[in-house]
């Protein structure tokens, strides 16, 4: 489904809404709003890589104080997620289950050697962190199926695990807070090698990337580098400034204005120059104009059509050791 | 009473109880200047035969009518996106958002009656709109009900459920009228729940048949899955309108991506039928044939785009064809009577995840591409190289236009278990392009294509008609009127909003109205002179 895109402009109303609220940072006229940097490279992610994190999401959350808790539910109420489970329930589901249940439905929940996967289970969907349609499963078992009943669990105890399995499902459904691993996989002297040979003319270790890898996280860095603008639904900061772009136009009369492109369609173009003036011209009323754009992220575009994969590992392993 | 009587008057009752309205049967051959199902007409085509708005008066458009819809409080914080293309029905247009339905008078704009759902939740991403029966009218909601209206009053018939919501599926396609089924498709691709399309009954909304889009154990296709489990949560949604060829009695459903979405380790194989086209019996739901063109997709790349029908000559023969911009960047056009692939031509000149075209005319994805957990590049980002928004054929020039998004992700996997749940991954969207092309529709190749100046991931839906004018819209708020022989913008308005959904026109009184959706309103243009 093409949810990405929506989720993300959510995401982007949502920041909208969180700069509002909090007063920080009002966004510059001419910049565009952009939406919180998503969470990258959670601690606590599962040591076997899985997203299927045992700890439960509402814990996981915490990992991410990028991502304020009103975003995060704004998220989950437009992925069509409801209530998060209570965190000291599921922690203490969690432990019991893995106790109790770990052995034959794995300790993640998603099945083991003789238990089926009950992070989607029908049933565990259904049941909703409420316990009521698992509990008679889990005192009577299903002998027909080898199991056995666990009649010494109370209603609490079942309570507890219903909720670390709401956790569960919830955390496979809601991939705006997968964790993603660890990038950094290149060679970064093959990537200084690149950096030298095409990027050196504009950027320097020293001068403008200084530090760089110390403001952004990698998957931030890798968005950034890739191509630094028009990337309001990705996973990266707000665009650097020196992104923008710049518009000469030249009317019949032979006058001449420059500035930064404000708007740009098949029929009209807009800028606002040096002096914070905003100007507009419809072609069809201006017969003979000259537009000339001046796109500072052309060689970024050109490269980005060039990339191996590797040499993508390589640059940001190169623009890591900026630290 | 016998059994036969018993079974004659059951046959008979529901032609009793509608025959007003909408009869089925005239949906076969519309009334000229009518638009009484989501695309139009069966075929898909999106090719209106009016030309009383011509490229001589298209700069003459003006506006006849405005309508704003009010939801009240909606699911999403930046309100409702009109994505439905309105049925025009007797002078009325039919439409929807995600949980509201309205009637609205196709002449003024004066609305005629809403209706309200009250949701129980699922994801309110959108709605495609509703089909007609008769007097009866059906949509679809995020909580997975098919619900059915009086068509005159909105007046609530009942609704039944065609889904699991805690099972996270949505619904938003227009259900689809023939005969007497209501074909209704189903969404979600959360938490890996096989997919599936159904016939339901319009008196009643019983399912008369269910196609499964994944085989069950042992059946053809399921050696295309390592094991049961993998089938069961296939993913394969159904979540776009069809198209249908009378003659041949077949149906024509793309289907979703398979699921784990991003994680293919646990689904190795071509995995049946998801990413495919298939033709089915619309009368028994029995698979005739498929074709796939994305097969053991990695991407989420669904290729419910519209299959369009057409017929043209090809090497002296005058050949039945099946025409797909699929979300996968390629173009596909097959032999509807068989399945059998003619064309496979990619529309986006950068897309770099396949190492070409097997016999059968599908690409073979590059296993290199998939997505890695330290990423990896690919043209074109999940939202595909185009989507939804309905293209269109001509057939005065024998092109097919759509709406193209080349573009760029980094797909990262983030679940490397061996029995990977949901999306398994990410991707993050570097750069993207919002483009018009036009293909030859017969080899695939591009005529012309139009790059709207603002860099974008926008897409919005297309219309031609017989006065040599194609409409849609560019990311930048315009509703544009294009030369579609060499792709010069004709004529233009500024909207509040992008075009959201598939422009559509009709005509009453001798009058032909375009109307296009935008954001949370509802444009209709007309000329002056008629």
């Amino acid at each position: 489904m093409n949810l990405r895109k929506w989720a993300a402009c959510l995401l982007l109303s949502a920041g909208i809404f969180v700069l509002q609220a909090q007063q920080q940072n009002p966004p510059a006229p001419d910049q565009p709003t952009r939406p919180p940097a998503q969470p990258a490279d959670q601690p606590g992610a599962h040591e076997n890589g899985s997203q299927a994190s045992p700890q439960p999401a509402a814990q996981n959350n915490q990992n991410s104080p990028e991502l304020p808790e009103n975003v995060r539910e704004i998220i989950r109420t437009a992925m069509g997620i409801g209530a998060p489970p209570n965190p000291e329930a599921a922690a203490r589901g969690q432990k019991t289950f893995v106790a109790t249940c770990g052995f034959c439905h794995g300790t993640n929940a998603t099945g083991g050697a003789q238990g089926p996967n009950l992070v989607r289970s029908t049933m565990v969907l259904h049941d909703q962190g409420t316990g009521k349609e698992i509990a008679p499963v889990i005192h009577s078992g299903r002998p027909e199926k080898g199991m056995p009943g666990f009649a010494g669990l109370t209603d609490d105890q079942v309570h507890d695990i219903a909720q670390f399995l709401l956790g569960r499902t919830q955390a496979a459904a809601n991939r705006m807070e997968y964790t993603i691993q660890n990038i950094v996989t290149g060679d970064p002297h093959a990537g200084e090698a690149y950096f030298q040979a095409h990027c050196a003319e504009c950027h320097s270790p020293t001068g403008d990337l200084s530090h760089i890898a110390g403001k952004f996280d990698p998957v931030a860095l890798e968005g950034r580098f890739l191509y630094p603008a028009n990337n309001p639904y990705g996973m990266g900061p707000p665009p650097d400034p020196r992104a923008l772009k710049h518009v000469t136009v030249t009317l019949p009369s032979g006058m001449k204005y420059s500035g930064v492109l404000a708007h740009l369609d098949d029929f009209s173009v807009a800028m606002r120059d040096d002096s914070g003036a905003y100007r507009s011209w419809v072609y069809d009323d201006v017969q003979g104009i000259h537009v000339e754009v001046h796109d500072p992220l052309e060689q970024h575009l050109k490269l980005l059509r060039q990339y191996s994969d590797a040499e993508m590992h390589n640059i940001l392993a190169y623009l890591e050791t900026l630290k | 009473m016998n059994l036969k009587a018993a079974a004659c008057l059951m046959f008979l009752l529901p032609v009793g109880m509608a025959a007003q309205g909408l009869d089925p049967q005239a949906i076969l051959h519309p009334v000229p200047g009518s638009w009484p199902t989501y695309n139009g007409d069966y075929s898909g085509r999106r090719y209106s035969p009016l030309a009383q708005i011509h490229q001589g008066n298209v700069r003459d458009l003006r506006l006849a009518w405005v309508y704003h819809v009010d939801t009240g409080p909606s699911a999403s914080p930046w309100g409702p996106q009109i994505k439905s293309t309105p049925l025009e029905v007797d002078g009325v247009l039919y439409f929807t958002v995600p949980d509201h339905a309205w009637a609205v008078d196709a002449r003024t704009g004066r609305e005629i009656w809403h209706y309200k759902w009250d949701s129980k939740g699922g994801i309110h991403i959108g709605n495609r709109g509703v089909g007609i029966y008769h007097d009866w009218l059906f949509f679809e909601t995020p909580d997975d009900h098919l619900v059915s209206l009086d068509k005159n009053t909105g007046k609530f018939r009942w609704a039944v459920e065609i889904a699991d919501l805690n099972l996270e599926y949505f619904s938003t396609p227009a259900p689809m009228v023939i005969n007497n089924h209501i074909l209704v498709g189903v969404g979600g691709d959360s938490l890996d729940d096989p997919g599936y399309l159904e016939a339901r009954d319009p008196e009643t909304g019983a399912v008369q048949w269910r196609f499964n889009t994944e085989p069950r154990p042992g059946e053809p296709g399921s050696e295309t899955w390592p094991d049961a489990q993998s089938m069961e949560h296939g993913g394969g949604m159904t979540w776009l309108s069809g198209t249908y060829d009378p003659e041949l009695n077949l149906l024509f459903w793309g289907t979703g991506n398979p699921n784990p979405v991003h994680a293919p380790q646990s689904r190795k194989g071509d995995n049946l039928y998801t990413c495919s086209i298939v033709a089915l019996n619309p009368d028994s739901g029995k698979l005739v044939w498929y074709f796939q063109p994305s097969p053991h997709d990695t991407h989420d790349w669904d290729n419910v785009e519209t299959p369009v029908i057409l017929d043209a000559e090809i090497d002296g023969k005058p050949r039945k064809l099946l025409a797909q911009a699929a979300r996968n960047g390629y173009f596909f056009l097959l032999d509807r009577t068989n399945g059998k692939q003619l064309v496979t031509q990619p529309f986006d000149p950068d897309l770099n995840w396949s190492k070409g075209v097997n016999a059968t005319g599908q690409p073979i994805p590059d296993a290199a591409k998939e997505p890695k957990t330290d990423g990896a590049l690919v043209n074109p980002a999940s939202g595909g190289a185009t989507n939804w928004p309905p293209p269109s054929f001509d057939p005065q020039t024998g092109l097919f236009y759509l709406s193209a998004t080349p573009s760029y992700s980094v797909y990262y996997l983030t679940d490397t278990s061996e029995h990977p749940e949901g999306y398994g991954g990410r991707d993050s969207p570097v750069w993207a392009q919002s483009e018009l092309v036009a293909l030859d529709a017969k080899t695939g190749k591009v005529r012309w294509r139009h790059i709207y100046p603002e860099e974008s991931d926008s897409l919005a839906g297309i219309l031609t008609t017989a006065g040599k004018l194609l409409f849609t819209g560019d990311p930048s708020g315009n509703v544009i009127a294009f030369d579609p022989v060499g792709g010069k913008p004709l004529w233009h308005a500024v909207l509040t909003s992008s075009v959201s959904n598939g422009p559509m026109t009709y005509e009453l009184d001798g009058r032909q109205y375009l109307v296009v959706g935008a954001g949370d309103t509802l444009y209709a243009f007309t000329v002056s002179s008629k």
